[in-house]
């Protein structure tokens, strides 16, 4: 499917980029030890400027999704899977993407899942397959 | 926080306007929205001159795109105005944020008169270019957006897969049905059906609902909103210039335009977005409670956000929004809480924001002919989603 990809920051580059390596980044907050979503040069939570990316197991769950089955556009492969994936490392630590490589009417709500990355361009995407998908 | 001022109090709203809401219409965007603003001056009774201030929500953006085609410079300029102060701008609570800005201008004493109004011409943009509905569109190139970049990678391409993520995640919590939320989108079209000026007007029946295409999982096509061409506007006044009109001023009694939380669709509480936020600040500054709203007009861009505003204002409890529209009695023009009494969005037209408060005034000074309700005194407006929100609860002198 073709993809819009984002401009790449040094905020943002580690979190697109780290799949190239094969594993998801996320920022988190030394001070605090708390994690947060999008990246940014500042802890959300505290305001300390000592974050930056560090690898998660790319487990989660599916903590909503919606099956789209409208074309967007003439290239789009509809139905797809649109999703927010609560990570593993933290409640509430969420990130968008697609639910991927199972029928989209398999998809549940708190369906146990892992990250996959599927590359474009200089861009890995992290996308979310069901655990114990080969 | 307790409030320890009450700015809102000071400002009524003294006239409303509305241009014709086409599908498409043939009048240009500036056309239409001088036909709303002069409506709403003369309704208030007063003339070009009386009008010192502007505000719009969200003004001039993208180019003068057909979400948003005309702002507060053009419209200055082309009716000569000469105003005191003017504002507009995306970045704000919501599609209300123009009588927000605009009331906060009024007590603070910049302006007497604002004239407020909102156009949109989306009907006629879809015409032109039917992809506009898509985000690629709207921004070549990679994504740099600060909050679209994390979702268009992801096809996320239109805003209903975001809403509809809520949805799913409310029959999830709470056990909401199709069947429920299908109320919201019949009630607005029996509404809208003694509404001459709305869009969609044909009888729809829940077979009718559940046949309509699904756009996004469990959003179908009747859950979103009709593209429509229109501009809507209310005249402001200080509360000792409001007097002298033809209208019982209508005070604003309390505002909401709070936001506790991420400005994000998928950082935000997908269970309270930033509504619940603004429904606890707005009952916080007043002590009338929500049995006393005798109308409720929220927003329905996409129908379970109405759902959410509901619970968010208090009008239903939280979790209890299916169970309170089933059967749709409690939320019908003789029922205890008459709900988007024009047809909302749904079916009256993606007037977007402003049209739910034009509703509000028509129903309180009893204006809504065929649609009229009873006689109230207070009514609510609400309008947006996820981290897009405000809220106005409104009284007749």
């Amino acid at each position: 499917m073709p993809r819009k990809l984002p401009a790449l920051t040094p905020d943002t580059a580690p979190f697109w980029q780290g799949g190239e390596r094969g594993l998801l980044y996320i920022h988190r907050c030394a001070a605090c030890q708390r994690w947060f979503h999008p990246p940014s040069p500042i802890c959300p939570h505290c305001n300390s400027f000592e974050v930056g990316p560090q690898p998660v197991s790319g487990h989660g769950t599916v903590a909503t999704y919606t099956v789209n089955h409208q074309p967007w556009t003439t290239e789009l492969k509809a139905p797809y899977v649109v999703a927010i994936i609560e990570l593993a490392e933290q409640p509430e630590l969420r990130l968008l993407s697609n639910v991927v490589d199972c029928e989209p009417a398999d998809v549940r709500i708190g369906m146990p899942v892992r990250v996959r990355f599927e590359q474009h361009e200089d861009v890995w995407l992290p996308l979310f397959a069901p655990e114990g998908q080969p | 926080m307790t409030p320890d001022r009450l700015y809102e109090k000071n400002v009524t709203i003294t006239g409303i306007g509305q241009s014709e809401v086409g599908r498409p219409s043939t009048k240009s965007a500036m056309r239409l929205t001088l036909d709303a603003a002069l409506e709403a001056i003369a309704d208030a009774g007063l003339k070009r001159e009386d009008i010192d201030g502007v505000s719009c929500w969200p003004g001039d953006n993208n180019n003068g795109s057909s979400f948003s085609p005309v702002g507060p410079n053009a419209l200055i300029s082309a009716m000569g105005l000469q105003v005191n102060w003017f504002g507009a701008g995306y970045e704000g609570p919501g599609p209300l944020a123009g009588v927000i800005n605009g009331a906060m201008a009024i007590a603070a004493g910049l302006c007497r008169h604002v004239l407020v109004f909102r156009t949109i011409t989306e009907a006629s943009g879809r015409l032109i270019d039917k992809g506009a509905a898509a985000l690629t569109n709207k921004t070549p190139g990679r994504d740099s957006s600060y909050f679209w970049q994390w979702y268009t990678p992801f096809n996320v391409l239109s805003a209903v897969n975001l809403m509809a993520m809520y949805a799913q995640r409310h029959f999830h919590e709470y056990g909401t049905t199709p069947e429920q939320l299908a109320q919201i989108a019949l009630t607005c079209r029996r509404n809208a059906m003694l509404n001459p000026k709305a869009v969609m007007r044909a009888p729809m029946a829940m077979a009718d609902y559940m046949a309509s295409k699904m756009i996004s999982t469990p959003l179908r096509m009747f859950d979103c909103d009709v593209h429509c061409d229109a501009s809507t506007a209310i005249v402001l006044s200080r509360a000792d210039a409001a007097g002298d009109g033809p209208n019982a001023p209508i005070r604003i009694e309390a505002i909401g335009s709070a936001l506790h939380q991420p400005w994000s669709w998928d950082q935000i509480s997908l269970t309270e977005m930033a509504a619940f936020d603004v429904g606890r600040m707005m009952w916080q500054r007043t002590d009338l409670k929500p049995k006393d709203v005798g109308s409720a007009q929220l927003y329905d861009g996409f129908s379970i956000l109405t759902m959410i505003w509901l619970e968010a204002l208090g009008l239903c409890p939280r979790g209890e929004s299916g169970r309170f529209v089933e059967g749709g009695t409690r939320i019908a023009r003789d029922g205890v809480l008459p709900l988007n009494t024009n047809g909302g969005q749904l079916s009256g037209g993606r007037t977007h924001g402003l049209g739910y408060v034009h509703e509000a005034c028509t129903q309180l000074w009893g204006r809504g002919g065929e649609r009229q309700i009873a006689p109230h005194r207070v009514a609510v407006a609400a309008s947006g989603g996820g981290p897009l929100g405000g809220s106005l609860l409104l009284v007749k002198e």
